[in-house]
């Protein structure tokens, strides 16, 4: 195509493919992840979660949260829905993000959905309580985990999506670069801490993570990890703070 | 059959995830054989077929096992596209609506409802009762602004949302009788009261609901279960 008319179309594109985000979430990050996929020009605006604008507000208005999609002014909430649109909307372009296959396309969301439900409770769990609490919360989440480490193991892919990056990748992300910044903050950052992900009782996923953060779509679209360390941090120590309180409340009582 | 779709139900007469599934086969003229489970002495088949969960329903098409209610659903739609209606619209932007107002019934709508009828707490029961109308109240804007004055969800017919919520609509019934509350209470959500009585009245949808005493009655049992303190010295 001109390169004239190839930049106008990326103009147009850009004005027709709006996303509303936040720099720390990853259910934002997936989306983006998902659009440098398929090539999408797109429109970004960073929100202020603690001062919502009136355009998210009036975009997402059941949830009001991030990431919100806007295609040529229709609005669409919950990154699962929104990675389903973009592979809808734009399944001529790029690789597909879910597999073609309806039996395969039900794995795929199956396994989007294990991570929701029995994956990251125990690993938020684990991330924001300490003591007995958050060993019951490792044990729980290392059970889990052993589950996907199966699963990929038996598929013999580099990635869930098989041999390119897919919809459970995305899903499972945070498992690839928050999980080791969680690791590091649990552990209090001294040496011989505590892992999550162990090459000896994961090879497949451990191999997975180093894969997934550099693959095409992902290298170099990470949040920057020195913003994002202190804040999960003030997010365990807030936990652990309210958490303490309520312990010395009821030890009063 | 020859080399024909093979399809198996594993279910549970009460669940209303089971019944999404046999709305959409049935919305879809699709035969299937059927299998009762007894949740306390799950079968081998379920347990192979779902190791993860150990949950109905389970689909299992020509020997694959799909589980979870509304991925079964979208399973069926797709790998049936060409039998019956279509569950799911056309139109990607719709197809992404239908999508997230099903996950809003499941993470946002059940949860209260179940909270208000299986608190633990006269307060958590309070708490889950205020949720449900929120919930249902969000809902009722939906078939307002997005039905647009259509009978369905999915429009002139009966959809995926209309499928997710028709599942419920058993227990919806029983819950007047059962627990004193009409979570679809014509006066305050006049367009789900008139949705119910709707799609319950579809053709392909009556003759698969559940008998609504027969729900009251195991309701009421379940809720004893609940409520009874651990016998002492019992076998369990």
């Amino acid at each position: 195509m001109d390169h004239h008319l190839e930049q106008q179309a990326a103009e147009s594109e850009k004005k027709a493919v709006k996303l509303l985000g936040m720099w720390a979430s990853p259910y934002v990050l997936q989306v983006r992840w998902a659009l440098a996929m398929k090539g999408v020009e797109y429109e970004y605006v960073e929100e202020d979660l603690r001062s919502k604008s009136a355009q998210l507000l009036a975009y997402n208005p059941v949830h009001k949260k991030v990431p919100v999609l806007v295609y040529h002014g229709r609005p669409i909430a919950e990154s699962q829905v929104i990675l389903e649109f973009i592979d809808d909307a734009w399944n001529h372009r790029g690789d597909p993000i879910l597999p073609r296959d309806p039996y395969r396309r039900a794995m795929a969301r199956f396994w989007a959905r294990f991570k929701q439900d029995k994956l990251s409770p125990p690993i938020w769990r684990w991330f924001t309580t300490e003591g007995e609490e958050q060993e019951a919360a490792y044990e729980a989440a290392v059970e889990q985990l052993l589950v996907l480490e199966k699963e990929l193991a038996v598929s013999g892919k580099p990635f869930f999506g098989g041999e390119k990056v897919g919809f459970v990748d995305l899903s499972l992300s945070p498992l690839a670069y928050v999980i080791p910044i969680y690791e590091e903050i649990v552990t209090g950052g001294g040496g011989g801490g505590v892992k999550m992900v162990t090459e000896e009782k994961m090879p497949s996923l451990a191999a997975w993570m180093g894969r997934f953060l550099s693959s095409p779509a992902v290298r170099g679209h990470l949040p920057p990890l020195e913003k994002l360390r202190p804040r999960c941090q003030a997010m365990r120590e807030a936990f652990l703070v309210s958490a303490r309180a309520k312990v010395e409340q009821q030890q009063q009582q | 059959m020859a080399g024909g779709d093979d399809l198996k139900l594993l279910g549970m007469w009460a669940s209303p995830f089971v019944l999404r599934v046999k709305l959409a086969l049935s919305l879809k003229g699709l035969s299937y054989e059927y299998v009762e489970e007894d949740l306390r002495d799950k079968s081998e088949l379920l347990v192979k077929s779902n190791p993860v969960h150990k949950k109905v329903p389970v689909l299992i098409h020509n020997g694959k096992p799909v589980s979870e209610s509304l991925i079964i659903l979208q399973c069926i739609d797709e790998a049936f596209a060409g039998t019956g209606p279509s569950l799911l619209p056309a139109d990607p932007y719709e197809r992404a609506i239908a999508r997230f107002w099903a996950a809003y019934i499941d993470d946002k709508m059940l949860p209260a409802l179940n909270q208000s009828a299986m608190g633990k707490t006269e307060e958590e029961r309070a708490e889950g009762k205020q949720q449900s109308l929120v919930t249902v109240e969000t809902l009722e804007g939906a078939l307002r602004d997005c039905g647009k004055g259509k009978p369905f969800f999915g429009g002139d017919s009966a959809g995926y949302v209309d499928v997710v919520l028709g599942g419920l609509l058993g227990w919806v019934r029983a819950s007047d009788e059962l627990h004193g509350v009409k979570p679809f209470d014509p006066e305050r959500t006049p367009l789900l009261a008139a949705w119910s009585e709707r799609f319950g009245a579809l053709e392909a949808v009556e003759p698969v609901m559940p008998d609504v005493s027969r729900l009251v009655e195991f309701g009421k049992m379940l809720k004893a279960r609940l409520a009874a303190p651990p016998a002492a010295g019992a076998s369990n």
